[in-house]
């Protein structure tokens, strides 16, 4: 990126403070640097600064990208953003530095009698348009598929869901959100009826408590955390961190609470028996806006091909459900869960607590859990008997981890059963789609087909024949892909991978696109609160380098579909977000238009008669609510919430003789998912060179190993070898291991299962048997 | 060619003596936070034994409680 020794020299040091700022952010309540942050840039340097969100996670922190020359030389937070009022991740303050890497795929590669040979991009967008075509000709709609992302931009979502099922007709479009958000999903829609979080990050400026359930926000949400640390230096707001692992949020919290893994569903039944037992449920909240349901139990793990669910809803009443919560007095719960009947009393205290406010905060922890929606549904549940929701401060808030898991993946809809707006079940929403796409509504199938480990459950079996994947790695992401990769190698699939660098997905494929990065296209991106930002292309990206979305509507062009994709080159961006947001017109779900977008970092839909809604589903803040109450959930038919009764029920392995051990995994501050970009950023690189096993020392002790050694993990799936870490980043409670996933040399999804929610399909990372023997 | 960062924690009171006492340090730049009792240290040497030697030197500082790593990795040379 520079050629003289010394402005390098200056730009890894400006790297180096900021590393050691963002480390102090995550430590100190609101610490500032700011004055400092400016003097960091290049001397002399002429930069020109150009706005967008963060290429990494979830929480959408607006940043600004100072180029100069052509060449993206640094990056700052922007102090606009009302997501991060300037501040940034160390994750987010290097982002560009990827883009130079050595090994960055510039052009097309397509594997010719086992060689990867250079190819022009035209070439090979005609190979993949012809073999999609070939292999519908020979063996239908249904032997095509393509695998998205929540990293994909809105536009490149869109293009891909009307590309398969309105021009291609079927509906096998699935993306890796699946992996991460789809039990928030079933969540919200089983309870509201509407996805997403009804509030937004200014709660963090209301609330008393933020109880994080499962979720290591100091790690994977650094900037929310630290203003939540900021709260809670300036107002004595308190944090109270309930997990599995003692991690760097519960060190920084006010009080750290560990329970037995899966036995949240239990620890949450119980905090609502005691709000019910102590009397402090909100009546005429719960009288005016909640219904009771159950739904079936023993549901399944779906460990086997083509497992088949479908949830029977049934209403019941209050007195229905009081009896069902019974079975979890705190006194029963502790006995199982291993959080005492104290602190079940104490977390429950604090709900119900009618001059508190409060806001629960969960990510993986909650959604990659074999009963992930139901986890969803108890936590609402909390929420709603207490009628903390949907007010400044109050409320539940589901995060995400990937930057458009919700603009793209749910807004848009890139998963099997959903359309832009609504399901492909719906007739309704399939003739919206029709008329939008200007296509027959016949053409748009009826019923979902593969979810994400179904549908490499289908390559693995030979029922998908050409597999396009884009902005994604499968093969170190999914669960079990000690069956996933060799399924992915069979010659009866081929495979099509865009990226940006080779991983080892691009490994198997038939055919590798080179992709743009982030800042070399323009986009749009939705962040955890329903934040919409908007960026314009900043850099040129290098060789044959193209956005995804113009690879999928070239594409679609050569298979005879250049109709439905009149978009122009320069501008596709701009028209297809346009054409978009038709399907989500009116109060409920409104976009905002792209002028505002650009001028502004970002705005949160519904966004009505030009102004954005923070809270929905509160009358005072939400135009869309029209019941004449103070709360409509109109996501719903009658305008009520659900409060649901949900069991606990165990996982769908748990450690035994054989197997003594618990393992979850997870992500560390450092690497973005599969470490795909930042393990090309020299300084997160060096911070965090590669995967571990972290152990908790009495076992560590008791199976005589020691800090650095090399220990195999083996599942009943397969195995990976990796250095032990004793008291280090964190500390799993006894009997479990931990391994982050983010190192594609120690393959941990090789040793998970695919087990998954039956509701939501959406894997469980978090808990498999393992045993552990020195290498 | 190493380059480090690291948060150097004064002792209590002493912050402004550890400002001072690194920023006399050449190889040291120093960046105080503004609003906590907390210091940004990055270290620019030319090989690991300069770095060695700086690493004892800031060791022995009286007003330095706790230096902790934050990063730290070698620039090429070209
Ligand atoms: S918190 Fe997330 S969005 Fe913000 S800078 Fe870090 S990685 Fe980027």
């Amino acid at each position: 990126m520079y050629n003289s020794l010394s402005t390098r020299r200056s730009f890894i040091k400006k790297m180096a403070k900021l590393s050691a700022m963002t480390a102090a952010a995550s430590m100190f309540p609101g610490i500032l640097f700011a004055s400092e942050q400016e003097q960091g840039i290049p001397n002399g340097a002429d930069l020109e600064w150009k706005k967008g969100p963060c290429r990494f996670c979830g929480v959408g922190c607006g940043i600004l990208v100072g180029t100069e020359n052509g060449k993206a030389v640094a990056v700052k937070g922007d102090p606009n953003s009302a997501v991060n009022k300037g501040l940034l991740c160390v994750k987010g303050y290097h982002q560009t530095m990827c883009i130079q890497s050595k090994d960055r795929l510039t052009h097309a590669l397509v594997k010719k009698n086992g060689k990867y040979v250079q190819t022009p991009i035209q070439e090979a967008l005609d190979i993949v348009a012809n073999k999609m075509k070939e292999t519908i000709d020979a063996h239908g709609k249904d032997s095509v598929a393509m695998y998205t992302s929540g990293q994909s931009t809105i536009p490149e979502g869109y293009v891909a869901s009307k590309f398969m099922k309105g021009a291609i007709g079927t509906n096998n479009l699935d993306c890796n959100a699946r992996l991460c958000m789809a039990s928030a999903v079933t969540g919200f829609l089983t309870t509201f009826g509407a996805d997403e979080p009804m509030g937004c990050y200014e709660d963090i400026d209301h609330a008393d408590y933020f109880i994080t359930w499962g979720n290591n926000m100091a790690e994977m949400h650094p900037v929310l955390f630290s203003r939540m640390l900021e709260q809670k230096s300036k107002r004595g707001a308190k944090i109270i961190d309930f997990a599995t692992r003692t991690s760097r949020s519960s060190t920084a919290s006010d009080r750290s609470i560990l329970f037995e893994p899966q036995t949240d569903l239990a620890v949450a039944n119980a905090i609502c028996y005691e709000i019910i037992n102590n009397g402090w449920v909100n009546n005429s909240f719960v009288e005016k806006h909640c219904n009771f349901s159950k739904g079936l139990t023993n549901i399944g793990y779906g460990v086997e091909d083509k497992f088949k669910f479908a949830d029977k809803p049934e209403k019941i009443d209050f007195s229905a459900y009081k009896a069902f919560l019974k079975e979890y007095s705190p006194e029963k719960v502790a006995k199982y869960s291993g959080v005492s009947v104290k602190d079940i009393k104490y977390l429950a205290s604090i709900y119900g607590d009618p001059n508190k406010k409060v806001v629960s905060y969960w990510c993986m922890g909650m959604n990659q859990h074999t009963r992930g929606t139901w986890m969803n549904n108890l936590v609402y549940n909390i929420h709603l008997l207490t009628g903390k929701i949907s007010q400044p401060g109050n409320g539940p808030f589901s995060l995400t981890g990937q930057p458009s898991a919700c603009g793209t993946a749910r807004e848009v809809g890139t998963f099997t059963h959903k359309l832009p707006k609504g399901v492909v079940t719906n007739p309704k929403n399939r003739e919206l789609a029709a008329k939008i796409w200007k296509v027959p509504v016949e053409r748009i199938p009826s019923k979902p087909t593969y979810h994400a480990t179904e549908m490499f459950r289908a390559v693995d079996r030979g029922d998908i024949k050409f597999i396009w994947t884009q902005v994604t790695n499968p093969l170190v992401s999914l669960p079990k892909t000690s069956r996933y990769r060799p399924g992915m190698e069979k010659k009866s699939c081929f495979v099509v991978v865009s990226d940006v660098f080779p991983t080892p997905t691009s490994d198997v494929a038939d055919v590798i696109l080179p992709a743009s990065w982030h800042i070399e296209k323009s986009g749009l991106y939705g962040n955890s609160e329903r934040r919409t930002q908007h960026w314009d292309k900043m850099v040129e990206g290098p060789g044959e380098t193209t956005p995804d979305a113009w690879m999928t509507i070239q594409v679609a062009k050569r298979m005879g579909y250049g109709d439905l994709f009149p978009y122009s080159e320069e501008n596709h961006v701009e028209e297809i977000y346009n054409e978009y947001r038709q399907f989500h017109e009116g109060a409920k779900h409104g976009m905002a238009p792209l002028e505002v977008l650009k001028k502004e970092s970002g705005a949160i839909w519904p966004y009505v008669n030009g102004k954005s809604t923070q809270w929905r589903f509160n009358a005072k803040y939400d135009p869309a609510c029209s019941n004449g109450e103070a709360f409509d959930f109109y996501g719903k038919p009658d305008g009520r919430a659900v409060i649901w009764q949900r069991p606990y029920e165990p996982p769908a392995e748990s450690p035994d003789s054989e197997y003594p051990y618990w393992l979850n995994t997870g992500r560390v501050i450092e690497h973005w998912h599969t470490g795909s970009m930042t393990r090309r950023i020299p300084v997160l690189h060096k911070a965090m060179p590669s995967a571990y096993i972290e152990f908790h020392p009495d076992d560590a002790k008791a199976l005589a190993i020691r800090n650095g050694e090399q220990i195999k993990v083996t599942s009943r799936r397969g195995s990976c070898v990796l250095p032990a870490s004793i008291n280090e980043r964190g500390l799993p409670t006894k009997g479990q291991v931990f391994v982050p996933f983010f190192d594609e040399n120690m393959l941990i999804n090789d040793v998970t299962l695919d087990a998954f929610c039956p509701i939501s399909k959406e894997p469980d990372y978090k808990k498999c048997a393992v045993k552990i023997e020195k290498v | 060619m190493p380059i480090k960062s690291y948060l150097a924690h004064p002792h209590d009171g002493q912050k402004a003596e550890l400002v001072k006492a690194l920023s006399d340090i050449e190889a040291c730049e120093v960046m105080p936070a503004t609003n906590e009792n907390i210091l940004v240290v990055v270290t620019d040497t030319l090989d690991d034994a300069s770095e060695e030697i700086l690493k004892e030197q800031i060791d022995k500082i009286q007003s330095l409680k706790l230096l902790a790593l934050v990063s730290g990795f070698n620039s090429p040379q070209n």
